[in-house]
């Protein structure tokens, strides 16, 4: 008897971040570290809120959420390059 | 033991009240309306814990998949169309291993819209990974619903009890009800395996590759296969317990008979009392009322079927197709030396009596395989 259940944490295994057309980049120097885009990033992947986001880009969609809401616009979407297969 | 006179709906209703639902959640439709009144009105009464009042059956369905997640024993019951708005969440309620609870009472689907009786709505949702008893009469009915609570919980498969609409749901007669006390004794409480807990944190039902949602499709197919034990064997104590055997299916005169006729449903008690009137003129006639129709019992059916002469009476259709009972014999019955016939009809509720069983009886002697509808008889069209 199989059912289909998972524990928290376990979709781990499922690297998101080759979904992105576009990446998260931030401007170190407007950072003002208030942990907006850290309460609002949907995967939790934006390191440690009390510094300078470090985003895992394993897992980044590219959602362009932490764009929207930080206050200071420190984060910029940019295109990601394709892939050469 | 407790014999009352009262509808198929009330009784149903009751024998659910004794098995002590946790989350009890209906939409009322006709014809099975009755059943969630009586359940509020138990509800409104102290007799069981939750009654909640919704506003569709979508949403019945959806309170009792989140009920049954957290552990809880679920119940509903419906109809036709209230069911194929189900449609989608049953899947998931199958999927998921929820055994939750369901009457259905079975009614035509619309259009044209109809009311009264026949087997469409229930048999369009086969394929769900539900479990599907069929029951004859109300006794039956209210048996089964006990039973059901136990085949779900111990299988971990959903049960859909299907009781045809008006015939049985609004027919009053007299019905053996076992009481709470005596449920007591063939209902062990339910306990989960795995349940929504905040303790112990886990999701429901999520997301696969393609690398692993194939095996839990063919693990849900083959535990819905092997439910088959299961249910014999819950019906067995039931047995043992209140007289009441139940299994896959209830073989009628049929060790001697040459002719048989297979079916599910309220119609088989009239095939049955056809097969006594036959055998008063040394007919040899037979009746099989299927009351497990999903899992499909083929290797059983077979071994008692072969070498005989088979009519298939059905009140449903497959439409564009041959109908769904017909076809599922036949293949059961595949390399053997049978004649299979196949009648249906009776459709929205047009009666099919012992004179119209009698035609069919007559129809399956020439020992040709025939495919016809149900004629209407004489007198029928008012």
């Amino acid at each position: 008897m199989r059912i289909p259940f998972s524990k928290p944490g376990t979709t781990i295994s499922n690297k998101t971040g080759s979904w992105k057309a576009f990446r998260p980049e931030i401007d170190a120097k407007k950072c003002v570290k208030c942990a907006i885009c850290h309460n609002f990033c949907p995967e939790g992947i934006m390191g440690n809120p009390t510094k300078i986001p470090e985003i895992d880009f394993e897992y980044c969609k590219g959602c362009a959420i932490c764009e929207v809401e930080c206050p200071v616009k420190a984060i910029k979407m940019v295109r990601e390059p394709l892939k050469e297969k | 033991m407790v014999v009352k006179t009262l509808n198929g709906a009330k009784a149903v209703a009751e024998a659910v009240k004794n098995c002590q639902p946790d989350v009890v959640a209906c939409y009322p439709i006709t014809p099975s309306t009755h059943i969630a009144e009586e359940m509020n009105h138990y509800y409104a009464n102290g007799d069981t814990k939750t009654f909640i009042a919704v506003e569709s059956e979508f949403s019945a369905i959806s309170a009792l998949i989140g009920g049954a997640a957290t552990g809880a024993r679920t119940f509903t019951a419906t109809s036709s169309q209230g069911l194929l708005l189900m449609h989608e969440a049953l899947f998931n309620a199958a999927g998921m291993r929820l055994p939750i609870v369901m009457v259905v009472a079975n009614r035509a689907v619309s259009a044209p819209l109809s009311i009264w009786n026949d087997e469409q709505d229930s048999m369009s949702q086969r394929d769900t990974g539900w479990i599907q008893l069929y029951c004859k009469n109300n006794q039956e009915a209210v048996d089964s619903v006990i039973q059901a609570f136990e085949i779900a919980e111990t299988t971990l498969l959903p049960v859909m009890v299907c009781i045809d609409g008006h015939y049985l749901t609004h027919a009053v007669g007299q019905v053996n009800i076992p009481p709470q006390s005596e449920v007591q004794d063939v209902l062990p409480p339910f306990k989960p395996k795995i349940f929504l807990d905040p303790e112990n944190p886990l999701s429901l039902g999520v997301y696969t590759n393609p690398s692993h949602y194939q095996e839990f499709r063919e693990d849900l197919h083959n535990d819905l296969l092997q439910s088959k034990e299961k249910i014999i064997e819950i019906g067995k104590k039931f047995g043992k317990r209140f007289l009441r055997t139940y299994g896959l299916f209830e073989e009628y005169k049929l060790k001697d008979a040459e002719f048989v006729l297979v079916g599910l449903g309220s119609v088989m008690d009239n095939v049955k009392a056809t097969v006594n009137e036959l055998r008063n003129e040394n007919q040899k006639v037979g009746a099989l009322h299927l009351r497990c129709f999903r899992p499909f019992p083929s290797e059983e059916l077979k071994k008692i079927l072969s070498g005989k002469t088979i009519g298939v009476i059905e009140r449903d259709l497959s439409l564009g197709a041959q109908p769904p009972l017909y076809t599922e014999i036949v293949e059961a019955l595949q390399g053997t030396n049978t004649i299979v016939s196949s009648f249906f009809g009776g459709l929205g509720g047009r009666n099919l009596d012992r004179t119209a069983i009698k035609v069919l009886f007559q129809k399956i002697k020439s020992k040709k395989p025939l495919k016809e509808w149900i004629a209407q008889q004489k007198g029928d069209q008012k």
